[in-house]
């Protein structure tokens, strides 16, 4: 059995420098790792360029590194919802790399798999496939991608054993699994953390071995974006 | 003249027995509404779920569970939850039988522009890439002119595109539309709407063959 446990956040994210690339799961502020990124936040490390499909809110998710300026460049497919954002994209502080959502998805599976590149049809004859490679296959137009290259993977799930097995719940499943052993380092946080054995292995979404470090998060606030809801009756 | 419902109510026609659907933000949305409910139809929503069911009751909504607009959702007898990479695998791989999608303008070989306008903040172009780059069956709800009257249904989009020589079908509120070689094949009149109103609405090439039918919805 190989343990993948630590006690805390502080020691998930030993190692974080200035300049790093990190890939953080979630869609909008769903299934987000909230806890990395407060220490993130905290640890005050800056340049950073962050893999993530969006950019948060002005004053949650990674909105809360944008508000510190620690953040060089975002590779998104969706960026809206966020004034901090829009501000310093447009002064030209923040530098932007739109990405189609399955090509990102893609992307980061790739380097989670050992592919160096691949070709998809998303974005050809676009200002997405400028300056890329593009090849025909039964007689449709591919462009070619390549895997994205992190230090850092940054992914939460609901729960997970001490041997960083992981299950997710509902969508907040997302990015998250693309993104273990995308990385040279994927932490995981999980609202319960279970001794190895306590998960039925019939049903683990990401095994272990795609996770180095993994601890027992806190104070999850899982803000909804958008609550729409009916009336009853 | 259709409003937004009644674009979704016509679009929904085309919804058949048995699809798999991705209904994009906007009109598209609101098909799911009126889709007949003596047939069978999952939706999906591209962030990880199929089987998508109505919004949630009150008190009864789960951070955890959000379609693509990032609203709290349901699921319904048979869903299930899956991460991006699978869910674009979905789409990508065509298993997806019909995607319903809004544009900003449309050409008359198919092309459409829905994600960007130079000058304005671009928020990015999310699923719209992949889905229309891969969908085989592909119908986009949009308005016949922007609000001071300027078709968007062009010869040639001016603005960035999504993707290239996609769309087969167009709903607005004055016609439904067939991308075919030659240009926009009329096939319906919205509801009071003359053959020639939809004419000067349209900068691309119509096709307007023999009698053009009113639609039913």
């Amino acid at each position: 059995m190989i343990k993948k446990t630590v006690p805390n956040v502080e020691s998930a994210l030993k190692g974080v420098a200035n300049g790093m690339t990190f890939m953080l799961g979630g869609f909008g502020l769903c299934g987000i790792p909230e806890n990395a990124i407060a220490e993130l936040v905290k640890l005050g490390i800056s340049d950073i360029t962050c893999i993530s499909n969006n950019a948060g809110v002005d004053d949650f998710g990674l909105g809360l590194l944008l508000q510190k300026h620690q953040v060089k460049k975002m590779i998104s497919s969706y960026v809206g919802e966020n004034d901090e954002f829009e501000r310093q994209m447009l002064s030209g502080e923040l530098e932007v790399e739109l990405t189609p959502q399955g090509t990102l998805a893609e992307k980061c599976r790739a380097a989670q798999a050992g592919f160096p590149a691949f070709y998809t049809p998303a974005g050809y004859g676009t200002e997405v496939a400028e300056g890329k490679e593009t090849r025909e296959f039964d007689g449709k137009m591919h462009v070619l991608e390549p895997a994205f290259k992190a230090e850092f993977s940054f992914v939460k799930a609901w729960k997970g054993d001490e041997v960083g097995n992981l299950i997710f719940k509902g969508t907040a499943r997302n990015f998250n699994p693309c993104m273990c052993g995308a990385a040279k380092i994927t932490v995981a946080e999980v609202e319960e953390l279970l001794p190895a054995g306590s998960l039925d292995p019939n049903e683990i979404h990401v095994p272990g071995i795609f996770v180095q470090r993994i601890f027992q998060g806190t104070n999850y606030e899982k803000r909804i974006e958008q609550r729409t809801v009916r009336q009853k009756g | 003249m259709l409003d937004k419902n009644g674009i979704a109510k016509r679009i929904a026609k085309e919804v058949k027995d048995g699809y798999y659907v991705n209904l994009g933000i906007g009109i598209p949305t609101l098909v799911a509404n009126f889709v007949r409910d003596d047939i069978s139809v999952e939706f999906q929503s591209e962030n990880g779920v199929l089987g998508m069911g109505p919004f949630p009751f009150e008190g009864e909504e789960d951070a955890d569970v959000i379609n693509a607009g990032k609203q709290t959702i349901t699921t319904l007898p048979g869903a299930s939850f899956f991460d991006s990479a699978m869910s674009f695998g979905m789409i990508r791989g065509k298993h997806v039988d019909l995607t319903i999608l809004g544009a900003m303008e449309v050409a008359e070989n198919g092309d459409i522009a829905n994600w960007k306008i130079p000058g304005k903040m671009v928020k990015g172009m999310g699923g719209a890439m992949d889905l229309v780059a891969s969908a085989e069956n592909i119908i986009v709800a949009m308005m016949h002119t922007n609000k001071a009257g300027v078709s968007k249904l062009l010869k040639k989009c001016t603005l960035p595109l999504t993707g290239v020589g996609c769309v087969k079908k167009i709903v607005t509120n004055l016609a439904v539309m067939e991308v075919t070689t030659k240009g926009f094949k009329l096939l319906e009149r919205a509801p009071g709407v003359s053959v020639d109103t939809i004419i000067k609405a349209t900068e691309g090439k119509l096709l307007v063959e023999g009698e053009i039918p009113e639609m039913e919805i």
